[in-house]
């Protein structure tokens, strides 16, 4: 047994990655199979961050459905879904609660489809996420798996789409990718996509399902799409889509890591030059070219400064990444993820870039991470917003990205990504040393 | 029925006064499918247990319920602070084939050394009761062995609604309640009930109490401290507050310890002025009714002209409430009332079919009553009614503001004092600075490129 207990938790469970990737499809909605409570916290999670509207729906377990098993609450669930919402996808996530109590979910929503032959439903994608066994990461990696086993048609063509598996990012995020497809003159899947669903506009009307997402159509495609972009370094084969695509459908997949800081942006692109066969358009060298150039006004004001990093475990590993390009030393990295290969990827960076060795953590919880910083100490600390607390307590500043972000407007427009959202995210950590710099000295500096 | 397709098996929980007989059919488990604002068991017994400031709460499970709860809720403490952490025996995999008493009774101890608390609360979340750990019998080692009360809470999610979560930390209360004797019991004293100190309101209202003449022995659970809830039983009177919550320790504590309570609302002039005057006729002390008419009066002075320019300002205006408690919506009825703002739409997610008789007889005709309602009835019903602020908890938040309807949170994640004459202020303030708001006027009118 290692620890028993933990302390303010930096991983959130299964399901939730799941209902957030399920976001990125149109028309869809997800239902928990478990107990009510499980939606509703996982709602409210999401809605403290995204500030939109966000349903997803449960199966209700009661003690009945405990005992006797959970198909005839999947059942009646589906078809108060498909009254109330009309959706063409319902997405079904179990719980802890239902994989415990071992139901079948799959062998119910075959039963369903029996029952409705002749009349159309919408399709039902299973997925199963027992946070017993994951963090919402792998959730999310699991539900973008789910939705292409599930559609995937053909086989690989050169002149078909590239798929684009981006992982957790933002809404800022995801419009940016595309308009850097654009650029490269590409056609794309992405999965999921929900910059529209979780940031739109206002409306007129409710919209029982947000508007938005990549459309059910547009997903078959992923099995002919001419190659697979996957972010993330540190990925399962189970979890990885582009890894299904490629025993199942021949489509050659790239799986790099998630592009913040200048390497690992230049190795996105480098890798979209040879998909795309053009050469990286003028706009993004000139945006790189920037880049470098504020690397260059940054560097004093952030040499050798700690930084405590902590989130899902390809978000820390690249912004520790870029981090060490900017010269700030890492002094705690804590991944949230459940899964392997996040500290071996970690030193193997730091050892790349001869750097002091930080104290790193899988499966990181917030005690744990306050307790190394107390002991590396730490100048500033990234990362999404519940690492208020320590920042409070030690006085240092607290420098918002990722997810989630639940005392600030906007964490769905940080942009990350890119020479454009590294630049955002160099602007945002100099600035906060500066601010602290500044305020600490008698001087009051009104030139820096 | 109103003319919007309501799920079926819904319909008998929507009513539109004015329309026939009508009976609310509440307190049912909420349907399966359907996008229900509720929460679980669990998050009944945290709402109510999570303030007691100095107990280690631990939520045996795995990780989602403890998370999703780390500090979500503005209770403040004048002291400890160990509410504020989020400690979960995170169950794994392994935990759930071999069980996790083992674990659980580690992370007890573990934490016991670590904050020295004054009690320790085990929640057993869903999984705990599918595992068949048993959680009572190492509660009670553990009790035995630390010397300190370590009481376990059966919040099991799926084994009932959140009024269920509600008993079960009733049930835990109660289990301390007597433990301990005051050195000299106060005879004019009470505890206040239901009233969990969001933006420090208990502390308003304790002070109203204090300025009457009136010992206040112990907030449940608002600021709340072991040592004070344990000797709750020499307090004369419980004022209790919200009716979901806590009526339940107050009939325990009436048919053991014979102590009566009174049930009372702090939200708005009205009931908070009935509330401090229903405590001082209880004691019958001409010096404590004085108190009080002079507390009431200078309070009411202070604020009244205030609240009038507000209603100039407000008249007319509509409101939809959906709230936790019925309790709170009569309330809030009252109190929009008196700013001049009509509500056009009311319920909440755990009223009792007395409640709906109540909200129904205190509402205008076409006022529409929902129970356990959902977001689209929700928003759908909000825009019918023409509703200028929705007044609900978190989750409604953004269905409201997307479709250019005001928002105010009376739910438990506030931040702003709501309670007494003061908090009444803050109210009036908050309603007025969201509907007056020059930001809806983009939202309904069309863009030049559309
Ligand atoms: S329903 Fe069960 S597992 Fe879900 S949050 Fe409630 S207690 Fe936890
Ligand atoms: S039971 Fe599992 S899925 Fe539900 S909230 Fe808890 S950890 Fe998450």
């Amino acid at each position: 047994m290692s620890k028993a207990v933990t302390q303010n938790s930096c991983s959130y469970c299964t399901p939730l990655g799941a209902s957030l990737a399920f976001k990125g499809i149109e028309n869809a909605i997800t239902m928990l199979h478990g107990s009510q409570g499980c939606a509703t916290y996982m709602r409210r999670f999401l809605i403290s961050h995204f500030r939109e509207p966000i349903d997803i729906a449960s199966s209700s377990f009661t003690e009945e459905t405990a005992i006797f098993g959970g198909g005839a609450n999947l059942h009646l669930g589906l078809d108060n879904l498909i009254s109330q919402y009309h959706p063409e996808l319902i997405a079904v996530a179990s719980t802890c609660l239902s994989e415990t109590i071992g139901d079948d979910m799959n062998l119910h929503i075959k039963d369903y489809v029996a029952r409705k032959k002749g009349e159309s439903i919408p399709f039902i994608v299973p997925v199963s996420t027992p946070s017993y066994q994951g963090s919402h990461i792998e959730g999310f990696y699991l539900a973008v798996v789910a939705l292409v086993q599930a559609f995937a048609k053909g086989e690989s063509n050169p002149s078909g789409p590239v798929n684009v598996f981006p992982g957790m990012v933002s809404c800022e995020d995801l419009r940016y990718l595309k308009e850097v497809l654009k650029e490269f003159d590409l056609s794309y899947v992405m999965v999921p996509d929900y910059s529209e669903t979780l940031e739109g506009g206002n409306w007129e009307e409710h919209h029982p399902i947000p508007p938005g997402g990549t459309p059910i159509q547009v997903l078959k495609h992923t099995g002919t799409a001419r190659a697979s972009i996957e972010f993330g370094q540190v990925i399962s084969d189970k979890q990885s889509a582009a890894k299904y695509l490629a025993q199942k459908h021949g489509v050659t997949s790239a799986r790099i890591p998630l592009p913040i800081g200048i390497r690992c942006t230049d190795i996105f692109y480098q890798t979209l030059e040879e998909i795309s066969g053009k050469s990286i358009p003028f706009s993004l060298r000139k945006n790189r070219g920037r880049l470098v150039d504020a690397y260059g006004d940054a560097h004093k004001y952030v040499f050798g400064k700690r930084a405590v990093v902590y989130g899902e475990d390809d978000f820390v590993l690249s912004i520790a990444s870029f981090l060490l390009e900017i010269g700030m030393q890492l002094s705690v990295c804590g991944g949230s993820g459940k899964g392997e290969g996040f500290e071996e990827k970690m030193m193997q960076l730091v050892n790349d870039n001869h750097a002091e060795v930080p104290i790193i953590y899988e499966g990181s919880d917030f005690k744990e991470i306050e307790m190394a910083a107390m002991e590396k100490g730490a100048d500033v600390f990234i990362g999404n917003s519940k690492g208020y607390s320590i920042s409070r307590s030690f006085d240092i500043p607290l420098v918002r990205v990722g997810f989630p972000i639940h005392d600030r407007i906007g964490g769905q427009r940080i942009l990350h990504l890119g020479y454009k959202g590294t630049l955002n995210l160099l602007d945002l950590i100099t600035n906060e040393l500066i601010r602290t710099k500044q305020s600490l000295s008698s001087v009051g500096y009104s030139y820096i | 029925m109103p003319a919007i397709d309501v799920l079926k098996a819904r319909q008998t929980q929507v009513f539109k006064k004015g329309q026939g007989e009508f009976e609310m059919d509440c307190n049912r488990k909420s349907l399966s499918g359907a996008v229900s604002q509720r929460a679980c068991v669990f998050c009944g017994s945290r709402v109510v247990l999570y303030p007691v400031a100095d107990a280690v709460h631990l939520v045996h499970g795995p990780i989602g319920c403890a998370a999703y709860t780390w500090d979500i809720r503005g209770s403040l403490s004048s002291g400890p602070e160990l509410h504020r952490l989020s400690f979960s025996t995170d169950l794994r995999e392994q935990d759930i084939i071999h069980g996790a008493e083992k674990k659980m009774e580690k992370s007890v101890r573990d934490l016991v050394a670590k904050y020295q608390p004054a009690a320790v609360f085990v929640y057993a979340t869903c999984i705990v009761g599918i595992i068949g750990d048993d959680v009572d019998a190492v509660c009670k080692k553990l009790h035995r062995e630390l010397e300190l009360p370590v009481i376990p809470v059966h919040s099991e999610g799926f084994k009932g609604t959140k009024r269920d979560g509600y008993r079960a930390a009733c049930d835990a209360l109660f289990k301390l309640i007597g433990t301990a004797e005051p050195e000299k019991p106060e005879p004019i004293s009470i505890n206040i009930m239901g009233e969990f100190n969001l933006a420090g309101e208990a502390w308003i209202i304790k002070n109203y109490y204090e300025k009457m003449g009136i010992k206040v022995v112990s907030v449940f659970t608002g600021d709340g401290r072991v040592a004070e809830i344990k000797q709750a039983h020499r307090a004369a009177l419980n004022v209790v507050q919200c009716s979901g919550s806590m009526l339940g320790l107050a009939q325990m504590m009436k048919e053991k310890y014979g102590t009566p309570f009174i049930r009372v609302s702090f939200f708005g002039i009205e009931d908070t002025s009935n509330a401090l005057y229903d405590v001082a006729s209880f004691f019958k002390k001409d010096e404590i009714y004085k108190r009080t008419q002079e507390l009431v009066k200078s309070e009411v002075a202070e604020i009244y002209p205030l609240l009038k320019e507000y209603r100039k300002k407000l008249k007319g205006k509509r409101a939809a409430v959906y709230v936790g408690g019925a309790f709170k919506a009569f309330s809030l009825i009252l109190a929009l009332r008196s700013i001049g703002i009509d509500v056009v739409l009311a319920g909440s997610q755990t009223g009792t079919k007395e409640d709906y008789e109540i909200l129904k007889d205190m509402c205008d005709d076409g006022t529409i009553l929902v129970d356990d309602s959902n977001p689209i009835e929700l928003s759908r019903f909000a825009l019918e009614t023409r509703a200028d602020i929705f007044i609900g908890g978190v989750k409604e938040r953004p269905m409201a503001m997307k479709l250019g309807i005001g928002f105010c949170d009376h739910n438990h994640e506030r931040k702003i004092a709501l309670a007494g004459f003061e908090g009444m202020m803050n109210f009036a303030k908050e309603v007025h600075d969201t509907i007056c708001s020059p930001v809806w006027n983009y939202y309904r009118k069309k863009a030049w490129y559309e």
